[in-house]
């Protein structure tokens, strides 16, 4: 795989995740290399069970390597305990989850808010954060509703700054807009473009080729190994965008 | 008929499926029956021996006996006074003291005919009846020396060989007999602040002699007592009768006085298991309401599969329905075996009457109670979530829809001060605020129970004397408390232990969404175990005040009984109790709450949809 410019923020060598044993073994993920460099935003693609999600919380520290290593800003994560894990993501990195994984007890600030507060901060600051989060994702005007009153778009909206709220070196997204309609695939794709230009590092996993558009490389999975990547020119939604009808979404709206 | 079949197999396929549910909900109904059984037993043990005794031994209607102020004649002129159809006696009474098994005890001594008598005839229960040179006890009395027949005893300074065991309806088995001879008796304990008066008898038993043999004993001819057994033509009307005769100051005894002596212990045995019984009932509901809800959630997809293959609501409540009664119906009959089969460790100090000393005998009155009250409780625990689940929609059941958790708004905003851990915990308790109420009760219900037993032990310790226990009796009834606390702690863990799995189930999500989010797992493993133990805390104080005093009252007005001599708890022990309690939760919830704070982010996420 080709060498990300800069210091890799994350990188993987030799990532390999089994299940089962012998005839029954599955190899989900299949010996991944990837470096990913700071601001840069990577799409990996592939069909369904290609092992897609698999890859991606091994590079949050959400699951366990069978082998290989996972680094994040130089610092080795897959052998660490829970708990360093745990305050790892807390601070370093940010997920998006397809099915939003919202609190549906808790109102869209309240789900912003919430990894500050797990990471210590004061329900005065935490709260702010969330507020100027929100606005960022135009919802401000939303703040007080609960997941089960916004729309889908509304959501993965929230779930995003929610990722964003202790100014994580990485953001995971895992099939963010697999849930959307195409208005709200838009929304999101909007928004993951406006976080691309603000030099956030972001890992998309996607079967979706418009939000692959949006990034500098995009790679493909399949049986768990990477086959291709493709560079793009520091993402767009130009030419590539329209070949993929983004362009013509964004007039309809 | 097929589709009763069906919804039968449905409802055993899916029990088979969750055997440690099942288990669960076994025990707590168990526990129910077991006790409600054992009340309603007792109650039956406590006045049946009675009745047949009294059948069995031609029990007489009134008693009397000589008195300071009546002699002989007195006697004989009651025995022909109107509305008596049958007399025996006068009988001649002594006291004594009794040697047997290397002790020493007070006896009243009567003689009796070695024909049989047209009232009040001892049924022997073993040996033969009284001979010249051999003597019959009272078969509580012997119980309680472990004298047996063909042992010695001695009598008056004379070895006599006992000859038989024999039951009388005629006053109240030992330890509660009645006095029949002039010198006087005491029953219970004796406060060590006094003493007994000298000749007085403390706790006497009652054995027979022939007339002639009780003579030879006596000092002399006046020192005797005598004693006269009377059959009214209207036994109901004994009351009436003894008002009639009380000109002569005599000592008499009606069969309905002699009743409620016999059965006194019995009564309070069984107020004490059948106020258990409720508590435990209450105890049950709570554990099958968090069971039932708990597996209500789980069992949303199977119910979208039934309808999804064609069931009707009618048949997907049927089969929730179903399993829960065969549970129930498993139930009442374990805790009828069970509460049969125990019950005679509660009844023993009545084997001075006929028909106590085996295995009380169920009636089909308690079966049909004990088996409605554990249907009912199934019933009344499945109904409703059993009719939300049947009308859910088909394609939010198939989609597996977790239940909306509650929103608890002033509790989130507070929780944000809080350290992490009871951030999550007040989150988690917030979120199924009908589990946390049944949490408190369930523990408020249990801390109760053990307030009531630290009054009662206390009660049987020390103020043993003040209702006129005896030692033996203190222990039955340290019997039925004994039974009482097993149960109760037992059901009470197994509720505690239910609902924490309950919560950490329900919680799985938003644990490993909070996991994802930074926590790490030993703050949500804090976290599930602090929302088991605030409501445990809550529950406890509670338990203590108001809970325990109230159920101390009410036992009190039920058993009108005196509260001045119970000594309540002090408070160095309401707060030992209420630590315990906290602790023993802690550690019973420790193992769910770590498995649940420990369990794979990944899988759960993958798994569930928010």
């Amino acid at each position: 795989m080709n060498e990300a410019a800069g210091t890799p923020v994350l990188r993987a060598q030799g990532l390999r995740k089994e299940y089962g044993t012998g005839d029954g073994l599955v190899r989900a993920v299949d010996g991944v290399d990837l470096d990913v460099g700071a601001g840069e935003t990577v799409a990996i693609m592939g069909p369904s069970g290609c092992g897609k999600s698999t890859l991606l919380h091994l590079l949050g520290g959400l699951d366990r390597p069978s082998a290989g290593e996972v680094s994040l800003n130089g610092r080795r994560i897959d052998d660490i305990s829970e708990k360093a894990l745990a305050r790892m993501r807390r601070t370093d990195v940010g997920f998006v989850f397809q099915s939003f994984h919202l609190m549906a007890e808790l109102t869209a600030v309240e789900n912003v808010e919430l990894p500050a507060l797990l990471a210590g901060r004061s329900p005065r600051a935490a709260r702010r954060r969330a507020e100027e989060l929100l606005e960022q994702v135009e919802l401000g005007g939303r703040a007080g509703f609960l997941p089960s009153a916004l729309s889908g778009g509304q959501r993965q909206r929230v779930a995003v700054a929610r990722a964003l709220s202790n100014e994580p070196l990485l953001v995971l997204a895992d099939e963010p807009t697999g849930n959307l309609d195409s208005a709200a695939t838009l929304d999101v794709l909007q928004l993951f473009e406006g976080l691309h230009k603000s030099g956030l590092t972001l890992v998309i996993v996607t079967h979706d080729a418009r939000i692959a558009a949006t990034s500098d490389r995009m790679i493909s999975m399949r049986d768990g190994a990477f086959v291709d990547e493709t560079r793009l020119s520091g993402g767009t939604t130009g030419q590539l965008g329209a070949l993929v009808g983004l362009a013509d979404l964004a007039t309809e709206e | 008929m097929g589709r009763i079949l069906l919804v039968g197999r449905l409802a055993v396929r899916d029990l088979r499926r969750r055997r440690t549910e099942a288990a669960l909900l076994l025990i707590a109904i168990l526990a129910a029956t077991t006790t409600l059984t054992l009340g309603l037993v007792v109650r039956d043990a406590a006045s049946d021996p009675y009745e047949s005794t009294r059948a069995a031994t031609k029990g007489p209607d009134v008693v009397a006996g000589t008195g300071p102020f009546a002699g002989l004649a007195d006697l004989e002129k009651l025995a022909t006074a109107s509305g008596v159809t049958e007399h025996s006696g006068p009988y001649p009474a002594i006291a004594g003291k009794l040697e047997a098994s290397g002790r020493t005890s007070d006896v009243q001594v009567q003689g009796r005919d070695t024909a049989i008598a047209a009232v009040d005839q001892p049924e022997v229960t073993q040996g033969s009846w009284v001979s010249d040179g051999g003597v019959v006890l009272e078969a509580a009395f012997a119980n309680s020396l472990a004298v047996r027949v063909g042992d010695r005893v001695t009598l008056g300074g004379t070895s006599w060989q006992v000859v038989g065991l024999a039951v009388t309806a005629a006053m109240p088995p030992y330890p509660g007999t009645t006095c029949i001879v002039s010198a006087g008796c005491v029953n219970g304990a004796v406060p060590t602040d006094r003493d007994l008066a000298p000749g007085f008898l403390h706790n006497p038993g009652l054995v027979w002699l022939t007339q002639p043999d009780v003579r030879s004993l006596a000092p002399a001819p006046d020192s005797m007592s005598y004693v006269l057994n009377l059959k009214l033509a209207d036994p109901d009307e004994a009351e009436a009768f003894v008002d009639a005769n009380s000109a002569v100051m005599m000592r008499m005894q009606t069969w309905q006085s002699i009743l409620a002596e016999a059965t006194e212990l019995a009564r309070d045995a069984q107020i004490l298991l059948l106020i258990g019984a409720w508590l435990l009932g209450l105890l049950a509901v709570a554990s099958l309401a968090v069971l039932v809800g708990g597996r209500m959630a789980d069992q949303t997809r199977r119910v979208g599969l039934l309808k999804a293959v064609g069931g009707t609501p009618g048949l997907v409540a049927a089969v929730l329905l179903a399993e829960y009664l065969l549970v129930a119906v498993v139930a009442a009959a374990a805790g009828l075996a069970i509460g049969a089969l125990t019950a005679p460790l509660l009844t023993e100090s009545s084997a001075g009457l006929v028909g106590s000393a085996g295995t009380p005998s169920l009636t089909w009155s308690t079966v049909a109670l004990v088996t409605a009250v554990a249907l009912g409780v199934a019933v009344l625990a499945t109904a409703v979530p059993a009719l939300r689940g049947a009308r859910s929609s088909t394609v939010s059941a198939l989609a597996d829809a977790a239940r909306t958790p509650r929103r608890t708004g002033w509790l989130i905003a507070l929780s944000t001060r809080l350290p992490v851990p009871v951030l999550l915990a007040l989150r988690v308790a917030g979120r199924r605020p009908r589990r946390v109420v049944l949490a408190v009760v369930s523990i408020a219900v249990t801390v109760s129970g053990i307030y009531l037993l630290l009054v009662l032990n206390t009660f049987l310790g020390e103020q043993a004397g003040a209702r006129g226990y005896s030692e033996a009796q203190v222990t039955v009834l340290r019997h039925v408390l004994g039974v009482w606390t097993v149960i109760l702690l037992a059901l009470a863990a197994v509720n505690a232990v239910v609902i924490a799995w309950a919560t950490v189930l329900d919680n799985r999500h938003s644990s490993a969404l909070a996991r994802a989010l930074g926590a790490t797992p030993r703050e949500v493993t804090v976290a599930l175990a602090t929302a088991q133990v605030l409501p445990a805390l809550v529950g406890a104080v509670l338990g203590v005040f108001p809970g325990g005093y109230l159920l101390f009252a009410a036992i009190i007005a039920i058993t009108d009984g005196d509260r001045t001599k119970a000594t309540l708890p002090v408070p160095w022990q309401l707060i030992a109790l209420i630590l315990a309690t906290v602790l023993a939760v802690a550690a019973l919830t420790a193992v769910p709450a770590r498995l649940g704070g420990r369990r794979p982010v990944t899988e759960t996420l993958r798994a569930e949809l928010a």
